[in-house]
């Protein structure tokens, strides 16, 4: 059986790890090379950094951390931030990244998913959907949440599993960093939709939090960032909950 | 010293491949991502790393003109040689991704989609799954005195299956709707579906164990 991948995330600004509350706030939280590592090895199934503020500066996340990161990072190591075109991937899988998460330029894009998944497999290729609720709907925006696109997110999601994308990373921006849980309903939604699997990000506060992604949303990983990155539960301890409501996770590490 | 070449083909991550290697190397072995065919000829260990489409895969290591230096390696000067994730599909006969292209044809099979056998099922097979073991060969045996847990998991990412057409190298397996060739093995060559360099204390310690062995 498939274990369910719990993945903390480095939100990645100016080469520090930030945690903001609703996208803005930013918080340091500590060095990504030394963090990736402590995650590593004490139970994360995959580390994911994401260089935040690299679309909004258009300035290209920076390609030594990531290699440095990526060093000490026996897990796989999903790398997103500004990424343009495929040569903008081939730079961060050449220095050790696993997968490439594209967002802002998808949109703008959408070939760019299918350029990639062709060169590096859809494996590689995960497309980050940043989703808030707007009236009965879930809304897609882009640079860092900073612009509403009006596109529907559920559309969206079935639009790049068909372009090529070999994942899902859905974070509500109604629920990130506010500590009330995922947005079980989008996740759900989106999860049914498509038969990619789904990464639930955005709102973790509680341990029961977790359990419920994967058991009312339907996702088959959890992203988190400040609740770990400030102690608040260890990646063990929220992985003997799961399984203490019969959710199969890896402990052999 | 020993000489382990990671076979760069213009397919895969490779670097992943070198870092997990390096951290176990302890300068007893010098470790090259190369793609000349002097580099192979002086190795003493060959590992074919895979990541995107089989045909990619298979046409870019064709057309990279290693095939027949790699060839004279595995099967004349029986060297080990270790094939990841399309690194591994590649050994088969046949693979069906996007069309029906020839394989190595090392072992015997074909590769082929993996069956949707529920609604739910996700596609691409991605995450940690269970290594169930098919076959207790000698490298097995010292694995298994590698590791103290009792269960085992690894990293998988891909949407095909190597269909092994004789079960004796089917040496390892996983289940994801349906059983999945986890590990192939004939001789002194083996392939893995999952990614040891991504697989963290069980997949060094595989990395290890194919160091430490001729034959698997």
């Amino acid at each position: 059986m498939i274990k369910i991948r719990i993945i903390p995330c480095l939100d990645v600004d100016n080469g520090r790890v930030v945690k903001g509350i609703n996208f803005v706030n930013l918080v340091d939280a500590g060095d990504p090379v030394k963090q990736a590592k402590f995650y590593s090895e004490n139970g994360a199934d995959e580390i994911t950094f994401l260089d935040i503020t690299a679309t909004h500066e258009k300035r290209f996340a920076m390609v030594d951390i990531i290699e440095r990161t990526a060093n000490e990072c026996l897990v796989p190591l999903t790398v997103g931030g500004g990424i343009r075109g495929v040569d903008d991937m081939k730079n961060f899988l050449s220095v050790g990244a696993d997968k490439v998460s594209v967002n802002s330029s998808a949109i703008k894009e959408p070939k760019i998913i299918t350029e990639g998944a062709m060169k590096f497999g859809n494996q590689c290729i995960v497309v980050a959907i940043d989703a808030k609720k707007i009236k009965n709907s879930w809304k897609v925006f882009i640079n860092g949440g900073r612009v509403e696109t009006g596109i529907d997110a559920i559309q969206w999601a079935k639009k790049v599993e068909k372009l090529g994308a070999g994942e899902i990373l859905l974070t509500s921006m109604d629920r990130d960093g506010t500590k009330k849980g995922f947005d079980l309903e989008l996740t759900k939604k989106i999860s049914s939709s498509v038969g990619i699997p789904v990464i639930a990000s955005g709102g973790i506060g509680k341990i029961d939090h977790f359990v419920d992604g994967v058991v009312k949303g339907g996702a088959s990983a959890l992203l988190a960032a400040s609740v770990f990155h400030f102690g608040e539960f260890g990646i063990s301890e929220v992985k003997k909950h799961l399984i203490s409501k019969g959710i199969n996770v890896r402990m052999d590490y | 010293m020993n000489l382990l070449t990671i076979i760069d083909y213009g397919c895969g991550n490779i670097k992943s491949v070198y870092n997990a290697f390096n951290l176990i190397s302890k300068k007893k072995l010098k470790i090259l991502i190369s793609s000349k065919e002097s580099d192979i000829k002086k190795s003493s260990h060959l590992v074919l790393p895979g990541v995107g489409s089989f045909e990619s895969c298979i046409k870019g290591l064709k057309s990279s003109n290693l095939i027949d230096s790699i060839l004279k390696k595995v099967s004349i000067e029986k060297k080990p040689f270790l094939g990841i994730c399309v690194g591994m599909q590649m050994l088969a006969t046949k693979g069906f991704e996007n069309g029906e292209f020839m394989g190595l044809d090392w072992i015997e099979g074909n590769v082929k989609k993996l069956k949707k056998t529920h609604k739910h099922l996700k596609i691409p097979h991605m995450g940690w799954n269970n290594l169930e073991i098919k076959k207790e060969n000698i490298f097995i045996k010292k694995l298994k005195k590698k590791i103290n847990s009792s269960e085992i998991s690894a990293y998988f990412v891909h949407s095909y299956n190597f269909e092994t057409k004789n079960s004796d190298y089917k040496i390892m397996s996983t289940h994801y709707g349906q059983e999945i060739t986890a590990m192939v093995a004939k001789n002194n060559i083996i392939g893995v579906q999952f990614h040891p360099e991504k697989s963290h204390k069980f997949g060094i310690k595989f990395l290890e164990a194919f160091l430490e062995n001729e034959e698997f």
